[in-house]
């Protein structure tokens, strides 16, 4: 009895703490329902009184072509990464070739370069090619920032598939293909989703492949939109709002729907449980 | 952006390292796999090898070119960019905006490292317990880590502006005067480590949380029965039970805090007057924030980053090393 009594008083503690911790993120919603007229009033509401649309209105109206962009980007980027990294996966966790060791030290060195660098190289390779400005560009740059990450997820996850599932496999005359498609791929459903899921939301959130290399196309993503907001609009402040809750919808979905994922993503394995 | 790579890499090369433990028999390796097996393995493996040829060291290499030439727009398109040899690196360590840019990096990455470590950790302690609602409000706590950066960075702008913001709001209900807090070369640099910070304690949260997960609950039995206090507990069992997860998670949040750019630029543009300027925030600017883009500086910058960076990887690399050989 007594132990719950003192359970309870801790709920209410992190309640508090998470309220305080989550506070920017409400009133990011709140300013995005009030009203022009209301917004540099002195103190401000700290609820939606009198709340508007007028914000979600000019998303509707200014924003869905760059939302478009956004998710075609992000399931490009999805695709790509999977293709590559789920292969090379399997090939670095059970055919372990000549070599691998020094793949995989690439793969970590490969994420420590700062974004700015590779968008730098990015934009001069570009230009020779013609390909600034376009939606495959952004979808492969994009992808570096997956790549090296779900190539690791998938070797750790593959890492412990059962060798005689694989074994059983070749007895029964599968090639090396036909294991890694047929068996290894639907046995790691897990990590796919791991791995989809956060390219698809690193690609959505990008912003410096898209600034440098997509600044000028006819095809921007969400990132731009709302930096366009801030740039052209200084007072309109419900509609950059609004964009950002827009803009965070594949978050809140990811939380709801896939929080197991995001658990596997963030902490995969960091210490043994 | 790169934000998130790095957030997550960290745990990936634990599990790898711990995978591999793992996966690494005791016995040699079975006989199938020679000659053949090896091109096969290499069939599945060349997508990436030859992506990471193309999509990592080219453009790395063609950075390195830009910071050696001397580039203007004309010859950025059309080619022919004189040979400059190390004048750009030159050029940028003499630049007034050197000195300060480095100095901001530092203090924004310790200050924001150990913000983000002090306050995760805290949080990971008192989540530690389990309680009614804890694993929700966990999952809660995750929301500013995975909200792009955009959204979170034009949140605070908006939250410390200076005549609308709420924190003046709040400041001026106890009577404290309002603080230009973007705009004032005074306060801009805490601004974007304030939001970076609060980007970062998810991070570190969920991670010393594993760790402390992972510490024998029996050792707290025997040293409650021996009357230890809760601070001798965390003095002598969860402080250096948790150092190895402590130190990773905090070479992890250095190589990702070195990179930040997205913030820092959407805040404040690195100004006022370069008040809140990075060495990445400079990169930036030199090659893309002036109508007149300086490649060939911006490249030598990002160059000088990346040594940071590999620095810093080299510490995490030794670290790991260490840790495997115990």
């Amino acid at each position: 009895m007594k132990r719950t009594r003192r359970g309870w008083w801790r709920s209410g503690l992190g309640v508090l703490l998470t309220g305080l911790m989550l506070f920017p993120v409400y009133w990011m919603i709140n300013v995005s329902f009030t009203r022009d007229q209301d917004m540099r009033r002195n103190p401000p509401h700290l609820f939606p009184v009198d709340g508007t649309l007028d914000g979600y209105r000019a998303v509707l109206s200014q924003q869905l072509p760059y939302v478009g962009t956004s998710l075609l980007v992000g399931l490009g980027t999805v695709l790509l990464t999977l293709a590559l990294a789920a292969p090379a996966g399997y090939a670095l966790a059970k055919l372990r070739p000549p070599g691998g060791g020094a793949v995989r030290f690439l793969l970590l060195i490969a994420q420590m370069i700062p974004g700015i660098i590779m968008a730098m190289g990015f934009y001069a390779i570009y230009l020779d090619l013609g390909v600034l400005n376009t939606v495959p560009g952004l979808i492969l740059a994009d992808s570096t920032i997956a790549v090296p990450f779900a190539v690791l997820i998938f070797t750790a996850f593959m890492s412990g598939i059962p060798d005689d599932l694989i074994q059983a496999a070749h007895v029964d005359g599968a090639n090396r293909l036909r294991t890694f498609w047929s068996v290894v791929l639907p046995v790691s459903r897990n990590a796919i989703v791991t791995v989809s899921l956060f390219a698809f939301l690193w690609a959505w959130s990008d912003f410096i492949f898209a600034s440098t290399l997509d600044g000028g196309g006819t095809h921007r993503p969400i990132t731009l939109g709302i930096y366009q907001y801030i740039g052209n609009n200084n007072q309109q402040w419900n509609a950059i709002m609004a964009t950002a809750v827009v803009a965070a919808i594949p978050t809140t979905v990811l939380l709801v729907l896939a929080q197991r994922y995001v658990a596997v993503g963030v902490t995969a394995g960091a210490v043994k449980d | 952006m790169g934000s998130h790579l790095a957030r997550t890499s960290r745990s990936v090369a634990v599990r790898e390292r711990d995978a591999a433990a793992r996966a690494t028999p005791p016995a040699p390796p079975p006989r199938r796999r020679t000659g053949g097996a090896g091109w096969a393995a290499w069939a599945f493996l060349a997508p990436v090898a030859g992506y990471l040829l193309a999509f990592y060291a080219y453009p790395l290499y063609r950075n390195v070119e830009l910071s050696l030439r001397e580039y203007t727009v004309r010859s950025f398109v059309q080619g022919g960019a004189p040979f400059a040899g190390l004048d750009n690196y030159r050029q940028v360590l003499a630049a007034p905006t050197f000195v300060p840019a480095l100095w901001h990096t530092a203090v924004f990455t310790v200050a924001s490292l150990l913000c983000q470590f002090a306050i995760g950790l805290a949080l990971a302690l008192f989540f530690h317990r389990h309680f009614p609602l804890s694993r929700t409000l966990r999952a809660l706590f995750l929301v500013p880590w995975l909200l792009p950066l955009i959204v979170s960075a034009s949140t605070w702008s908006w939250l410390l502006n200076s005549e609308a913001g709420l924190v003046n709001a709040a400041l001026a209900a106890v009577g404290v005067e309002p603080v230009n807090w973007l705009t004032s070369p005074r306060w801009s640099l805490l601004s974007v480590i304030i939001a970076n910070v609060w980007i970062g304690i998810p991070f570190n949260l969920v991670v010393l949380y594993s760790g402390l997960q992972a510490i024998p609950r029996p050792l707290y039995e025997a040293a409650a029965l021996d009357g230890a206090s809760g601070w001798q507990r965390f003095r002598w069992i969860t402080w250096p039970l948790l150092r190895p997860v402590s130190a990773i998670t905090l070479l992890l949040g250095l190589i990702y805090t070195l990179k930040v750019f997205d913030l820092i630029w959407i805040m404040t543009r690195g100004g006022p007057t370069d008040s809140s300027t990075t060495l990445a925030t400079w990169s930036y600017r030199l090659g893309f924030g002036n109508l007149l883009p300086e490649f060939g500086p911006g490249a030598a910058v990002g160059n000088l980053l990346i040594l940071l960076a590999v620095g810093a990887g080299a510490v995490y690399i030794g670290f790991e090393r260490r840790q495997r050989l115990r």
